[in-house]
């Protein structure tokens, strides 16, 4: 249609900016110029304002709750407390994790800052003014904050429960136990410990963290009275789930109910669960019939919204004496806070933690998992990474490292000669995972070459020597780490949250004139979806991604999905995306062949256009097809060009990685210092270099800091201690070293295109890499573990307690 | 982090500010860049019904060096500290310190004097100022008076200007010899876990006088005189900075917190000190 320039095969390729292609990302147009749209950049005429008044203590009683002064105030149109919200059963709210959670406290508050009244004002000023007015009378109640205490303990955390014996995931065996989860086989586990040549064994923990978005949650709900329909606005990840489960909660028709999500400023599994603000903004909006904004400031969304983490890691390793690991057992103490609002699939309470065994053959192995109740905010989401992978990563990494200490072998080698073979996959594990590929050895063949092993192993030795002879101040510490990420949750037989199966959907309309748009199930947070996606479809269905328009986020208009977290984007709507292309393309093939006068199987595809076997002259574009497939009558194919796909994934995606991280240390200080960071990631094909760059470069600075420092801490009295970024570390580029990234392809043997999912593959395996690192660089002076975060002082300590500071 | 309302002022002179405060009291604060007291506000620890900002009186932000003299205005931001050629030339140890102070977005607003009156432990300016034996002119109803940087501080939040007084100015001796500021910090935009202002000048290869500061060791800035002491008549050796970093020791009472133990922030602060000895003395 458009021109008639000769093009060589290579122009046209070149052309569609399809996969393969380094595009520029079209979001970020908006982002630089401040043109986003975020959720309190949205304003509707008559718009109220919500804001909460949270509970200073960590476990009280509520005694009672004086809201007069606050209604005195001018411009205070309600303040909302669970007795307002209990005649529409809405005072407590199902949990993603088969728990239920207080909106707004019932009788009594669990953790610091849970939300205890919500009041609503016409401006955002009134409405915190109205806040310190609101006079709520507490009972402080003892605080748990240790999840093994809590086991012991008489305290009752949750009298709302009592008498229970069982939860959503099985017996409880105490009053603050939420369930047992058990994986492989401990029988067979305990049997080859005993008889193994070594066992190493270490108990580590997982220090309580937070994803901590740019962007805190939020919401702008808005009831349309005359017409019955309810619009929410809101910093979800999963904007269908979130209608479903609005319309379970409400009782309104689920097609009366309009989620959209608009752009979001991160999320990294934080805005994946739902948070009483959402609900109180659309009760506030239902009772006021104007919208409602609710909006959290930062301390916040760091108190009170998803934290991660929190894991106590308890395991052994065996191996024989020339090290072949035999065996794997693992326990976990789960402190899961207040309510369980875990975000995994309902049949895994502990997610893919049971991928611990990590990208080694180990044939037998035993992962049990206790979840426990404390006086800690709810959570327990998946921080970028897939469900509980960063844990499972980051403990196995652990253990090699601490199995090459017991059997004084180098780390690399140890974990080179117990790899998964290339010719082992699909690979079952002993945890019951069918890992779908993967090529180890080459992987960590490379990245070791990279860095020149060999040489920083002398270097650092020579270091200590050094030390030793009182000539430096300063230790060199060599982090390894290789992963394996199980991603793109997830098949439907396996894979629900609250019943609903994890596939993901796309639908594609081409427009006459040959540019289409495609819609999604899922919803970026950043990600870069509205660039990669067009570039998947462009490699399809032969029309530029620059003539595509990818939307998502809004339920009306968007094909039903569950939506973005655990990288299964790409996995699972990426594959949609390119089943509903090629059904695209399978109509514009008769229609090709229809207008060359050619039987359907005498056309081919070729880059952007179908060409008669065997005679390449005679074409038609797929513009030109498109055209015709609205303007033209084809006997017996009906109009349009249009199709839907909703992709059931076979299974999950692997994507693997080696990483080396090379630091040194400053004994007197506590500083680490990064010198070198190299990261070879493989995450199948790769759909555009230079976002999956970004992407590694981001997963890898959100690893420094759970690292090095970030952390949600608690006093003994369950004060939260981090509740600003003065205490928070979020680091900023003064803090993050240079990356090299580096990369081999293993495509995945089911996905349509081979795609496997990267968004989250730095963050898994950086965490161990940082940490190791820092952990090795004492491992001269005897140490085999310390805990994160790896901050000054407990690298400091780590120090002092190795008595280096004499 | 919405404050709470509050009434704004501009005056446009300083007997404008003068009056505020005289009518407002206890209720009336002034304002230079902000940095410290609006967050204080947002979270709603620091109320303040009267908010003055001090930006629109003259006078208040320029740089004056003459006859081994600085001046330096209230007004002047850490961005202007950098900047500035000739202090960098008459007293680099400012610019040192101001590259330390948190990210430069906060320091085209972050100014000394705000810095310096706030009375914040945390603050890099005091200590500095400290080692600079840097005397502050403060303005009230009763006209003009000065006070050392060393007689400044009482404790946290504490210092020796009175509600109805205004802190205008800074004037420093011109230092000579070597000079180091040495901060160690979480990260970019943090409090100091430990840092410390060292000033020093040699004669014939020995220390002939020297001064130095440490900052968020204590509720106030910690100049120590015994420290320097130490180290004057010596060849700044490993011994002499031993018996600095001990006398310096004895006068800090650092408290835990995020940062670390007591234990930690003490060795910190000998490992901190030690270096800016040893920085300072190989510029003397």
């Amino acid at each position: 249609m458009k021109d008639d320039v000769e093009l060589t095969r290579e122009d046209r390729v070149a052309n569609l900016k399809g996969m393969g292609c380094a595009r520029k990302r079209v979001e970020d147009a908006r982002f630089t110029q401040g043109k986003g749209n975020y959720i309190d950049d949205i304003n509707l005429p008559g718009m109220l304002h919500g804001d909460f008044v949270r509970s200073p203590y960590a476990h009280a009683k509520v005694v009672s709750i004086n809201t007069e002064a606050a209604m005195a105030l001018d411009g205070v149109i309600a303040v909302l407390t669970a007795k307002d919200l209990e005649p529409l059963s809405l005072h407590w709210m199902p949990t993603l994790a088969g728990d239920k959670q207080m909106v707004l406290a019932d009788g009594k508050v669990l953790f610091q800052g849970q939300e205890v009244a919500f009041v609503v004002a016409t401006d955002r000023y009134i409405a915190a003014d109205a806040v310190e007015l609101v006079e709520v009378e507490y009972e402080d109640l003892p605080v748990i904050t240790d999840p093994f205490e809590a086991l012991k303990s008489d305290i009752v955390l949750r009298e709302d429960l009592a008498g229970q014996t069982s939860g959503a995931h099985g017996p409880r065996k105490h009053h603050n136990h939420i369930f047992t989860w058990e994986v492989g086989d401990e029988e067979a586990t305990n049997q080859v410990m005993d008889e193994a040549e070594v066992v190493a064994e270490e108990t580590m923990y997982y220090h309580r963290t937070h994803p901590c978005p740019l962007e805190t949650c939020g919401s702008v709900a808005s009831m349309d009275k005359v017409n019955g329909k309810l619009t929410v606005y809101g910093t979800f990840q999963a904007p269908h789930v979130v209608r479903t489960v609005a319309s379970l909660l409400s009782g309104i028709e689920e097609h009366n109910i309009r989620v959209i999500s608009p752009d979001i400023g991160g999320g990294f599994g934080n805005k994946v669960g739902v948070y009483p603000g959402y609900v109180c903004s659309i009760v506030a909006s239902i009772v006021t019939g104007v919208p409602v904004k609710w909006v959290e400031d930062r301390m916040e969304n760091l108190m009170s919204t998803a934290f991660a983490r929190d894991y106590w890691m308890k395991g052994r390793i065996s191996a024989t004496k020339d090290g072949k690991i035999t065996g794997l057992h693992c326990h976990v103490t789960a402190d899961h806070g207040a309510f369980d609002a875990c975000a995994d699939p309902t049949k895994f309470p502990a997610g893919f933690m049971s991928v611990c065994t990590g990208s080694y053959d180990i044939p037998v192995a035993y992962l049990g998992v206790d979840g426990v109740y404390t006086n800690k905010a709810p959570g327990g989401v998946s921080y970028r990474c897939s469900f509980r992978v960063t844990e499972a990563v980051y403990f196995i990494e652990r253990m090699i490292e601490v199995l090459a200490i017991e059997l004084n072998m180098d780390a690399a080698e140890l974990r080179r000669i117990n790899f998964i073979g290339k010719d082992q996959f699909p690979y079952q594990s002993a945890l019951g995972w069918e890992y779908d590929s993967g090529d180890y050895h080459t992987a960590w063949d490379k990245a070791l070459k990279a860095v020149d092993y060999e040489g920083l192993r002398r270097e650092q030795a020579e270091r200590v020597t050094a030390f030793k002879q009182g000539e430096t101040r300063s230790l060199m510490g060599i982090g390894l780490a290789f992963f394996t990420e199980i991603v793109g949750a997830g098949p439907v037989k396996n894979c629900d949250i609250l019943g609903m199966g994890m596939f993901d959907s796309c639908e594609i309309r081409i427009h006459p004139t040959g540019s289409a748009i495609a819609r999604l199930g899922t919803i970026s947070q950043g990600q870069g979806h509205a660039t990669t996606f067009a570039q998947i479809l462009a490699s399809e269905i032969g029309i530029p991604a620059d003539s595509i328009t990818i939307e998502e986020g809004d339920t009306d208009t968007a094909p039903y999905g569950l939506g973005t977290y655990g990288s299964r984007s790409t996995p699972v709507a990426g594959a949609a995306t390119a089943m509903a292309g090629r059904k695209i393309r399978a109509k514009a093939q008769m229609i090709a062949a229809y207008l060359l006068e050619v039987h359907d199987d005498d056309v081919e595809f070729d880059v952007d256009r179908f060409v008669v076997k065997g005679a390449p002259e005679r074409f038609k574009t797929m513009a030109e097809v498109a055209y015709a497939a609205y303007n033209q009558a084809i006997p017996g194919i009906e109009p349009g060009l249009e199709a839907v796909s909703y992709y059931d994934p076979p299974n999950m995606t692997y994507p693997f990685g080696a990483y080396v991280c090379v630091m040194d240390i400053d004994v007197d200080t506590g500083v680490p210092t990064i010198r070198r960071f190299y990261a070879l990631d493989d995450c199948g094909t790769r759909i555009n270099p230079m976002v999956i760059e970004g992407q590694i470069h981001g997963g890898l600075t959100e690893a420094l800091a759970v690292a090095l420092g970030q952390e949600i801490a608690y006093d003994d009295m369950g004060n939260v201690k981090t509740g600003t970024l003065m205490d928070f570390f979020l680091p900023t580029a003064w803090e993050v070293p240079n990356y090299e990234t580096d990369h081999t392809v293993t495509p995945s043997p089911h996905h349509p295109i081979g795609a496997k999912g990267v968004g989250e593959s730095p963050h898994v395996g950086g965490v161990p890499c940082f940490s190791n690192a820092v952990m090795d660089a004492f491992r001269a002076f005897g140490l085999r573990h310390s805990n994160m975060p790896h901050d000054h002082w407990r690298i400091w300590q780590t120090a002092q307690d190795l008595g280096l500071h004499k | 982090m919405i404050p709470a309302a509050f009434d704004y002022y501009r005056p446009k002179d300083l007997a404008g500010v003068l009056a505020l405060l005289r009518e407002h009291g206890d209720d009336a604060r002034v304002m230079a860049g902000g940095h410290s007291l609006i967050p204080m506000m947002k979270l709603r620890m620091a109320e303040v019904p009267h908010l003055i900002d001090l930006q629109d009186v003259p006078g208040m932000s320029e740089i004056l060096i003459s006859d081994g003299k600085i001046r330096i205005g209230a007004l002047v931001t850490q961005y202007e500290i950098i900047a500035h050629e000739g202090l960098a030339q008459s007293a680099p140890i400012l610019r040192e310190a101001a590259m330390q102070i948190a990210d430069p977005q906060v320091r085209y607003m972050g100014t000394v004097g705000g810095n310096l009156a706030n009375g914040d432990p945390g603050n890099d300016m005091p200590g500095l100022m400290q080692c600079l034996d840097a005397q502050f002119t403060l303005v009230g109803p009763d006209g003009e008076r000065s006070v050392a940087a060393r007689e400044f501080y009482e404790a946290a939040y504490l210092t020796a200007r009175t509600d109805d007084e205004v802190l205008t100015e800074i004037t420093i001796s011109a230092p000579t010899g070597g000079y180091a500021y040495e901060k160690q910090k979480r990260k970019i935009g943090d409090y100091a876990t430990a840092a410390a202002a060292v000033q020093i000048t040699q004669s014939g290869g020995r220390c002939a006088l020297a001064s130095i500061a440490m900052t968020n060791l204590s509720d106030v800035p910690v100049w120590s005189q015994s420290a320097g002491s130490a180290l004057v008549d010596t060849e700044v050796g490993g011994d002499a900075i031993k018996a600095a970093v001990a006398y310096m020791l004895d006068e800090i009472d650092p408290t835990e917190d995020n940062r670390g133990p007591v234990a930690f922030k003490r060795h910190v602060a000998g490992a901190i000190l030690t270096r800016a000895i040893q920085r300072a003395w190989s510029r003397a």
